[in-house]
């Protein structure tokens, strides 16, 4: 016999062709897996609207480059690049995989054009990619089943570890590479044998290593190889098929899917329900997420398509002070219910209100949305959204805990969560000192081109309106001509939205544009981040909103504000970038760049900084909330920055300001550090 | 169970800043904001509980002008079945003898198996619901921190003693409860909610639905009257130590010591 007999032709004991088992498998297989899919795809269908088909320039380079260019792995180094490994491998293998099954029913089948030139280059690459992605697994399944890194861990309380499930599949991918290539290299040996052709393979690939090491083999012992690992191969492929949809490895179906539907906006968050206006929302039965199928269907994709990967929740402020929040088993336990309650044959069970199913009120509260999960998840799965939506139903429920009633019910009489007056509001700039060089205008009576929207914190709190002087100072300097809202600006609203009280948030949106839209001003300008969210983000129709820090780095850049060489030369400042400037807004240079501008100020950078900032505590209603945990965020944050050899932590949020000064305190860092705001720094080395 | 639950809207001590006014005799209410008395809300959010599990209706009855409807309209929103405002010129300036009248007369109108009021209110005196009770000749427990509904006849409540302990006593019905905070959680009520109930019909009656005679209750009827109104002077025990922080605890400390408290 002078070539070794494919799967297409042979006969098993001399007289069963297994030209029939190669027509079955994948029968069986593509069969199962279809009715798989359709089980999987019936809660999506009953899921609430979701409108992600917009912006489509934007979702094809969320493509290239989160899932085509596996751009987020490398942040955690090691399993990145493992991953990343596999990634491809499997991308160039998934051709081969396909010309494999066809290849049982033709001997010597290739795919259209694989014919020649490309089909030899592709050959060799393909030998490479089957090796690489064995290496990452042998080593994947090492560090999985043996250093066992730290995030992986599952609580005792949320079920048991997953390890063994990732270690099987690491199997299956392993058993796919070798069956393959000892396919693969036994018919090389044979045709080497029988005839003496050389085959060119690609150096130290497994086909490569195999083949040495069959080249004695019998010519009975490579037929036989042959066509058993051409099975192996076929059933573990179509078996990994049918499995991925059972557990995390639905990720390698569903990616593509999650990260071209990821969230393309910044900042915002999503309407109660798809596709109804502001003003038809008293039309609604039910607001926001109470059960399984108010999720809307991108939500559930989230859900499946997790790899259980943990960054989130190794990012996550909550979980690192010991809240009852991990944004991973947000997932995890979400997708178990869905699996429990779509199960795969019989009927589909009705769900029950999710947190008194499978989560807790304190832990859907105990969210500072500060969006570090967001950030890190390399499959573009979404938190914040889901937490408000859920929220939201819990606001609807009457689920609030007391801690957030006081404030929110003063939100709804007086515009801010003190319960202060009204006429208050602009009280910060009746200081006598202040008041003896500076005014400001009150928009309800002059005009000016500027609006400096102030928010509830900066207006009320008597340590922080000392940012609202501040800034008021930089703008006069500035040659910008200011004024204010007074007592008709209300809470902008952040958090009253975050906090999932849509109404109110609805409502403190109508009064402020409408006292916006009517003071005619052609910009604004905040000094708190959560306000310059809202109105940028959130808000619709208004001029365009800047953060003070941008002003401030724009008019150094201009030369209309020059800074005093640093007045505290032997400090060392680190700027710490609140979620809602950084993260939500991507304002990462302006600050620094101001700060870099004062002569003779030492800045360092702590390891967590920009889009990987940790949350101080959150701001607005979160001030009010009393969570269960171990430590305050605050305190963390305050000792990364002594780690970082910080004496002054300058932020650009009057929350993180409070946070970080309480943080000091029950840090007992008080005289070791301090916290300055950045409006502050930047008013006492003005020229 | 049919439960009746009498609430009061009053100015918001979370959200007023308080001052008195021009003539001296009252607060400034220019600028104030109104709620519902924080007792009540724990009442309403009691009677809504004990109807979820025991079946029933929760009626909400407030005495006062057209703008007490609001704080009907939340305790509606909270879950309270229907509302009743007991308006009249002539109810203007009732006592709280004047009030638990006018309540009575409403309580024999319909037929409640119990009636619930806050302990107290923010501008009160703590009056009404014993009052009512007496009058009505209805069994009465103050300042219940629990209820268990034994059956249609009878109720257990519980009642905070001081020092902290705790004392349960049965009670016949129907009778009357005034409630104490902290013995449930109030369910927050969002604008929504009120929105969803703004369009409920709420009866008003006056004093002729009640069959009361126009002279018992108002100013008329009033047998006590507010003749003052004031911020007390600084006792002359109240000493504030001034100085930094440390000072300050420097010479508490030494006061302590000198006056054996330490």
């Amino acid at each position: 016999m002078s070539s070794i007999i494919g799967p297409a032709s042979y006969k098993l004991f001399g007289f069963f062709p297994t030209a029939i088992l190669s027509f079955i498998v994948p029968v069986i297989g593509i069969g199962l897996f279809v009715y798989i899919m359709a089980r999987r795809i019936a809660p999506l269908v009953r899921a609430a609207p979701d409108s992600r088909f917009d912006r489509i320039d934007q979702r094809i380079k969320n493509l290239l480059v989160i899932w085509l260019g596996q751009f987020r792995h490398p942040r955690y180094m090691l399993a990145g690049v493992l991953h990343i490994v596999i990634f491809f491998g499997f991308l160039v293998l998934s051709l081969r995989s396909t010309s494999l099954v066809v290849i049982g029913l033709s001997d010597g089948f290739v795919l259209p054009g694989f014919g020649g030139l490309l089909g030899s280059v592709y050959n060799f690459f393909k030998d490479y990619a089957a090796t690489f992605v064995l290496v990452a697994c042998i080593i994947a399944a090492i560090r999985r089943g043996i250093y066992k890194p730290k995030r992986y861990a599952v609580p005792e309380t949320l079920g048991k570890d997953h390890t063994a499930e990732a270690v099987f599949v690491l199997g299956i991918i392993s058993t796919l590479m070798i069956s393959e290539s000892l396919f693969e290299a036994s018919e090389i040996a044979y045709t080497f044998q029988v005839t003496g052709q050389a085959h060119f393979l690609a150096p130290l690939s497994l086909v490569w290593i195999f083949k040495g090491m069959l080249s004695s083999a019998s010519l009975e012992f490579l037929q036989g190889m042959h066509i058993f690992m051409y099975y192996v191969h076929d059933l573990a492929f179509f078996f990994f098929l049918c499995f991925l949809p059972m557990g995390k490895h639905f990720h390698v179906i569903t990616s593509v899917f999650n990260v071209f539907f990821m969230r393309v906006g910044k900042g915002n968050i999503k309407p109660v329900q798809h596709g109804i206006k502001d003003e038809e929302l008293d039309n609604l039965e039910s607001f926001g997420v109470k059960r399984l199928e108010d999720f809307t269907w991108k939500h559930m994709l989230d859900f499946y398509s997790c790899a259980d990967c943990g960054r989130c929740s190794d990012q996550c402020p909550a979980n690192a002070v010991g809240r009852p929040l991990s944004p991973r088993f947000i997932t995890i336990k979400a997708r178990d219910l869905m699996f429990k309650n779509y199960p795969m044959s019989g009927e589909i069970y009705k769900s029950k209100l999710l947190v008194e199913d499978i989560f807790t009120e304190d832990e859907i509260w105990s969210c500072t949305t500060c969006g570090a999960c967001e950030e890190e998840c390399p499959l573009g799965i979404e938190y914040i959204d889901k937490i408000v939506d859920m929220r939201r139903g819990m606001v609807d429920e009457g689920m609030v805990p007391q801690s957030l009633q006081k404030p929110l019910k003063a939100l709804e009489k007086r515009g801010n969560p003190y319960g202060k007056m009204e006429k208050k509001r602009a009280d910060w700039a009746n200081e006598k000192e202040f008041k003896a060089h500076h005014t400001v205008k009150d928009l309800g009576k002059d005009a000016a081109d500027t609006l400096f929207f102030v928010d509830s914190i900066t207006s009320y709190d008597d340590n922080i309106q000392e940012i609202a002087r501040r800034t008021s100072i930089i703008l006069e300097r500035a040659g910008i001509d200011f004024g204010i809202l007074g007592k008709d600006e209300k809470d902008s609203g952040n958090e009253v939205l975050r906090f999932g009280e849509e109404m109110l948030y609805q409502d403190l949106k109508a009064q402020n544009t409408e006292a916006i839209l009517e003071s005619g001003v052609k910009q604004i300008i905040t000094a708190d981040p959560h306000a310059y969210n809202a109105l940028k983000n959130d808000y619709t129709g208004l001029p365009p909103v800047r953060h003070i820090s941008q002003v401030v780095a724009e008019k150094i850049a201009t030369g209309e504000l020059a800074l005093k060489d640093c007045q505290d030369p032997d400090q060392v400042y680190v700027y710490h970038d609140p979620c809602y400037l950084g993260r939500h807004n991507g304002v990462y240079e302006d600050p620094r760049q101001a700060l870099d501008a004062i002569n003779g100020l030492t800045r360092v950078e702590l390891e967590k900084s920009r889009d990987r900032s940790f949350c101080c505590g959150g701001g607005g209603l979160m001030l009010f909330y009393e969570p269960e945990e171990d430590t305050r965020m605050g305190v963390l944050r305050v000792n990364m920055a002594a780690e970082a050899g910080a004496t002054v932590i300058v932020t650009a949020c009057p929350f993180c300001l409070v946070n970080l000064q309480d943080a000091i305190k029950v840090a007992g860092k008080e005289g070791q550090i301090e916290a300055l705001d950045f409006t502050e720094l930047i008013e006492q080395h003005l020229k | 169970m049919e439960i009746l639950v009498c609430v009061k809207r009053v100015p918001d001590t979370a959200e007023n800043e308080f001052e008195l006014n021009g003539a001296g005799n009252d607060l400034d209410r220019d600028d104030l904001v109104y709620s519902v008395n924080e007792w009540d809300n724990y009442a309403v959010e009691e009677a809504i509980q004990m109807v979820d599990n025991a079946g029933g209706s929760v009626t909400v009855v407030t005495v006062g002008d057209d703008e007490s409807e609001e704080v009907l309209r939340r305790e509606m929103a909270m879950g309270a079945n229907n509302g009743v405002l007991l308006s009249d010129d002539a109810f203007d300036g009732s006592d709280g003898r004047g009030v638990a009248a006018i309540l009575k007369a409403e309580i024999e109108k319909g037929s409640y198996d119990l009636i619930l009021t806050g302990a107290q209110a923010d501008e009160g005196a703590g009056q009404v619901g014993g009052m009512v009770a007496a009058m009505l000749d209805y069994p009465y427990a103050s300042l219940v921190n629990k209820i268990d509904v034994i059956d249609d006849k009878n109720i257990k409540v519980g009642r905070e003693i001081e020092g902290g302990n705790q004392e349960m006593n049965e009670i016949a019905l129907p009778c009357v409860l005034s409630i104490q905070t902290g013995i449930n959680e109030p369910r927050y009520v969002g604008i929504r909610g009120i929105r969803k109930v703004a369009k409920v019909e709420i009866p008003v009656k006056g004093a002729a639905d009640l069959g009361l005679d126009a002279g018992s209750v108002g100013d008329a009827g009033a047998k006590t009257r507010r003749v003052d109104y004031f911020v007390p002077d600084m006792g002359d025990g109240a000493e504030m130590l001034e100085g930094s922080t440390d000072e300050i605890i420097g010479k508490l400390i030494e006061k302590l010591k000198a006056n054996g408290g330490l």
